[in-house]
């Protein structure tokens, strides 16, 4: 079922918060996973395996280098979900 | 020779979660064996349904992001550490010159089968990159390294139930060979799950005594069934005596030497000639600059099986002769169950804090000596003289024997 972009980015900055310990207040649009958030390449790759299963959506593995910002990736499970 | 300290203990085990803690159970009597809670132990209909679980979760201790990066072999292991890290009054000078040589005896199990579990229901695309950083045998002694910030080479050693006991006799080689000023030593073991459960079981290796798990742990008693699987970590700091005193570090004990030996006999059974452990016990002596003569304390392996009881009394009477009946000999085993890789470590730190505190820990359900191990078992925490000689023994399976000295200042 296709989810707003702001219930997508709380479960979003949910599963960024379970994994890398920033806090959910952080993880909000405009900011960068790797510059602003710190998150590294082995972080975001299990981020993505936990999103793949909460929003019940796919994100092939060359489209996870392009999910740069939290933009990025709401955009993206908004749009893969509809 | 060089002479190697101990300035630093630190432990987490089902006696307690901290050393301090963790002796003073011990010397209470106190056991940390209890029936296992979790669902699977019915779901799978397992024939051992106890064990020796750490008293305090490490998620009460770590972060929760540290528990989700590390497997429950590393986090003991990163909790031990630090403890005794902190206890040594953390001597980084420089951290390149800090070693960490750390054991284990089958490492991240519970990631490496929990993410099979995960393959098997979900399929390949939900198993999580850290999977195999978390399930490598080397996770401890790098989670140490990166924990406390040394950088003087993190070393894993395995050797199943001797791992322990070997990398604080490795220690003890960095050190004299100057290849490090400070070496951070031990093991850790958590594999409480059905499937090693099962495995051991299947060998008739564990004690089946489910109606009274506090009892199951009985070496040298003639109703001993099989060890006890135990989980937890251990950590030593030692330094040269030299280093320890420049830096005014307070002093345990010290390390005299250690040896390892192999059996090349089987597997899993010890020589029943005990000539592989009787070596690793006079080579470990030899090296410590002292003879049978001079040893008046035994932490032993003692794991409470009925073959590997006699086995290591067999290679104890090889080295002492019959003076072995007059050396108090401690199984902290009956208190602890068995750590596997994390087993010597622990009862090094044992038999160090004898040695400190002049006291002979205490044997638990010895009802019934078994009349062919004539030894002197202590059963009650007993004083020991003032200049004790000490040795811990581990033995493992691939026939390893591992044996440490430790000596009071």
């Amino acid at each position: 079922m296709a989810q707003s972009k702001d219930e997508v980015l709380a479960g979003l900055a949910a599963l960024v918060n379970d994994e890398t310990g920033v806090p959910v207040e952080s993880v909000v649009f405009g900011k960068s996973f790797a510059d602003d958030l710190d998150i590294d390449s082995i972080s975001m790759m299990t981020i993505v395996v936990n999103a793949e299963e909460q929003f019940d959506v796919k994100i092939p593995d060359d489209q996870v280098s392009e999910l740069k910002t939290v933009d990025d990736a709401v955009n993206y499970i908004v749009s893969a979900q509809s | 020779m060089t002479t190697i300290v101990v300035t630093g203990i630190g432990a987490t085990s089902c006696l307690g979660g901290n050393a301090r803690d963790t002796w003073e159970a011990l010397l209470r009597r106190e056991s940390g064996i209890r029936l296992l809670t979790e669902e699977w132990v019915e779901t799978h209909e397992l024939p051992v349904k106890f064990a020796g679980r750490v008293k305090v979760p490490a998620s009460e201790v770590l972060e929760r992001i540290e528990i989700k990066r590390l497997d429950p072999s590393a986090q003991l292991a990163v909790i031990a550490a630090r403890e005794a890290w902190a206890d040594a009054g953390a001597p980084i000078d420089p951290k390149e010159r800090v070693l960490v040589d750390f054991a284990t005896g089958i490492g991240g199990l519970n990631t490496l089968l929990d993410a099979w579990d995960v393959l098997k229901e979900k399929g390949p695309r939900r198993v999580l990159p850290m999977t195999i950083p978390m399930l490598m045998p080397n996770a401890a002694a790098a989670a140490i390294s990166m924990d406390l910030a040394t950088r003087g080479g993190a070393r894993t050693c395995v050797s199943a139930c001797a791992s322990g006991t070997e990398s604080i006799a490795n220690a003890v080689d960095h050190l004299r060979a100057g290849i490090a000023d400070v070496v951070i030593c031990g093991g850790t073991e958590s594999v409480i799950h059905p499937l090693p459960i099962a495995a051991f079981a299947a060998m008739h290796a564990l004690s089946t005594r489910n109606d009274d798990p506090a009892s199951a742990s009985r070496p040298y008693d003639k109703d001993r069934d099989g060890f006890v699987l135990g989980e937890g970590a251990a950590v030593l700091i030692l330094e040269t005596k030299e280093h320890a005193e420049a830096r005014g570090a307070k002093i345990y004990a010290e390390i005299a030497g250690g040896s390892v030996s192999s059996d090349a006999h089987h597997i899993t059974a010890p020589d029943p000639e005990g000539n592989g452990a009787a070596r690793a016990v006079l080579d470990a002596l030899t090296n410590a600059g002292v003879t049978p003569a001079d040893v008046n304390y035994i932490n032993a392996h003692a794991t409470s099986t009925p073959v590997g009881d006699i086995a290591e009394y067999t290679a104890l009477h090889k080295v002492f002769g019959d003076r072995i009946k007059e050396i108090p000999v401690s199984a902290t085993k009956s208190a602890t169950g068995h750590l596997l890789g994390g087993t010597g470590a622990l009862e090094a730190m044992f038999t160090v804090l004898s040695v400190h505190e002049k006291i002979a820990a205490p044997t638990l359900n010895l009802d019934n000596q078994d009349e062919a191990i004539p030894l002197d078992v202590v059963i009650e925490p007993r004083p020991l003289p003032h200049s004790i000689v000490a040795i811990s023994n581990s033995f493992g399976f691939g026939g390893h024997n591992a044996v440490i000295v430790v000596k009071s200042i």
